[in-house]
């Protein structure tokens, strides 16, 4: 489904946010990028969702090179994709309905097919009593299961995720993770970047460790705990937008 | 908001398909904008008043101009025509050339002055009265005033002048068209001054509107990164502030209809009563059906032009990351 072939991004400022990175991810796979805050994770994913594009190397995505889509080819790339953001990235001015709508109207999708679906994908994420609610007036948890429903409701084959539970407690990260794992039940291929690594180890996916910007080579437990002492992050790096 | 409501259902007849799809989308993405800019009502109508304003002036100029045309041909076919005869024509002949030229269907009547009369009257009137006493005969000719009929065209009316002046008898025609001419002269002149001014005007339409959608994408810039970062093409995120252009065009020009309505309407008792001291049936000239429309089509144009401009310059700009 995805994959990297010596994939290095310098940003503007020198900083390497990837160095010389190659990975494959397999049709259907669960896979957890794990790491430092600046360790590349989230380049990672903005390379995937063409949000940055490759200093050198190959990003290929569902036998699409990255490299190949111009730049007004990028709508209809990311449409192929679901993503989750740490931080939601919901519309305030509008229902939870119409949130999740939104990727069904940019892709001209029937409004009756859409409210089908968007039903649907409220349901999956347990929101349908509060379809109707404007996104203000839910929980953390809530809004993450909002951004989860609108991420899906275009079945997308690949869904990517970052940090999708760094604001939520350990229950509520929990909940979001099974709702991950049942997508991914239904052959979803899912790439998750999450330094909670307690509840990765409770899922038993696949873990891919980063380290600078390249695969760590000694994947010590230890040594990722770190991260709550971990170094100032490098600018322009630790969000994703 | 980037896109129409959703939460209404509209009813779409049977199974749509994709162009039923794509016209919903606009008519909800039309009326979306539409109750974003209801949504900040004294905003939004001051910049509809400002592009009504900008509209009326050179609206109102321009009925200035088409009402004093229509005052200028009235007073062109209501001039006379003064033939002044050859000196050897004798007032029995002049009499009967009258009668003659009475017949014809483009004349209303014919007044002859004699030579006579014509020094009696040039006499009283000159103040030269006593010094023309000494002259030994009379230089004046015979003279018939012709009054074109009503019916008479600008055509028609040269067409008369030369056959006048083509009759053996006439020795010259005169019709003070020189004055007329002058005031035709000067509308035109201020005819294009107008449309300098007009295309000014738009210029400045253009960019009011231009200004509002760069506020407006700006306030709204988020939201663009979110509904690009899930896949909106450019044309996607411009459409409802292309919308919203076109709202303020179409607001603009109706309003500068209402605004040159009311200044007809506030000038309509005291022109009708200066044209009753002047026996004159005259009525102000308000915008015709085509004219009304073209003020419209100009204001929706102009709209459309500054939040394309707008939309082209900024959005692009606004990418996700």
């Amino acid at each position: 489904m995805i994959r990297i072939e010596d994939v290095t991004k310098r940003f503007p400022g020198g900083q390497e946010g990837l160095k010389g990175l190659s990975l494959s991810i397999e049709k259907g796979e669960m896979v957890f990028i794990t790491g430092h805050s600046g360790a590349g994770k989230s380049t990672l994913l903005r390379l995937i969702a063409l949000i940055e594009r490759p200093t050198s190397g190959q990003v290929i995505v569902d036998g699409q090179n990255t490299r190949r889509v111009p730049r007004r080819k990028i709508p209809a790339y990311r449409r192929e994709m679901g993503m989750v953001f740490q931080d939601h990235k919901l519309l305030y001015d509008r229902s939870v309905f119409d949130n999740v709508a939104l990727p069904l109207i940019i892709s001209g999708i029937g409004h009756r097919d859409a409210a089908r679906r968007v039903r649907a994908a409220i349901d999956q994420v347990g929101l349908l009593t509060k379809e109707k609610q404007r996104p203000e007036t839910l929980s953390a948890g809530e809004l993450q299961r909002v951004g989860i429903a609108r991420a899906i409701v275009s079945r997308p084959k690949l869904l990517i995720a970052d940090e999708p539970t760094g604001n939520l407690d350990p229950d509520l990260s929990l909940e979001v993770m099974r709702i991950f794992r049942r997508f991914n039940e239904v052959g979803v291929t899912l790439l998750i970047a999450s330094h909670d690594l307690a509840l990765i180890d409770q899922l038993g996916c696949r873990r891919v460790p980063l380290e600078n910007g390249a695969l760590q080579i000694d994947e010590e437990r230890d040594e990722v705990a770190d991260y709550f002492e971990g170094d100032e992050v490098p600018p322009g790096n630790e969000l994703w937008p | 908001m980037a896109v129409g409501k959703t939460s209404e259902p509209i009813p779409a007849g049977g199974s749509a398909g994709p162009v039923s799809i794509w016209f919903l989308l606009h008519v909800s993405t039309c009326i979306g904008a539409l109750g974003r800019l209801a949504r900040q009502p004294f905003a939004s109508l001051m910049t509809v008043l400002v592009i009504a304003v900008t509209l009326a002036l050179p609206a109102s100029m321009h009925l200035v101009i088409k009402n004093a045309q229509s005052i200028g041909n009235n007073w062109e076919n209501a001039l006379d025509f003064s033939v002044y005869l050859q000196n050897n024509v004798a007032l029995n002949d002049a009499n009967r050339l009258a009668s003659l030229i009475e017949q014809r269907a483009d004349v209303a009547h014919v007044t002859v002055i004699s030579a006579q009369e014509a020094l009696e009257e040039f006499k009283s009137a000159s103040g030269f009265g006593s010094a023309l006493d000494h002259l030994q005969n009379n230089p004046l000719p015979h003279t018939l005033i012709v009054r074109p009929s009503g019916a008479n065209t600008e055509q028609s009316m040269i067409l008369l002048h030369e056959e006048l002046g083509n009759l053996p008898e006439s020795d010259l025609v005169q019709i003070d068209t020189v004055w007329v001419q002058r005031f035709h002269a000067i509308l035109d002149i201020l005819r294009r001054a107008i449309a300098i001014g007009a295309g000014l005007l738009g210029v400045a339409i253009v960019v009011i509107i231009g200004n509002t959608i760069r506020l407006d994408i700006q306030n709204r810039r988020e939201e663009i990164e979110v509904t690009k970062l899930i896949g909106a093409s450019n044309a996607f995120v411009r459409r409802p502030f292309l919308y919203s252009g076109f709202w303020y065009g179409l607001g603009g020009g109706l309003l500068a209809l209402g605004l040159v309505g009311y200044g007809l309407y506030a000038l309509e008792q005291p022109v009708r009563r200066l044209a009753g001291l002047y026996n004159s049936t005259f009525s102000v000239l308000d915008l015709n059906l085509s004219e009304s429309f073209i003020i419209i089509g100009i204001g929706v144009l102009l709209g459309l032009a500054g939040s394309w401009l707008a939309a082209a310059r900024h959005m692009r700009r606004i990418e996700p990351g």
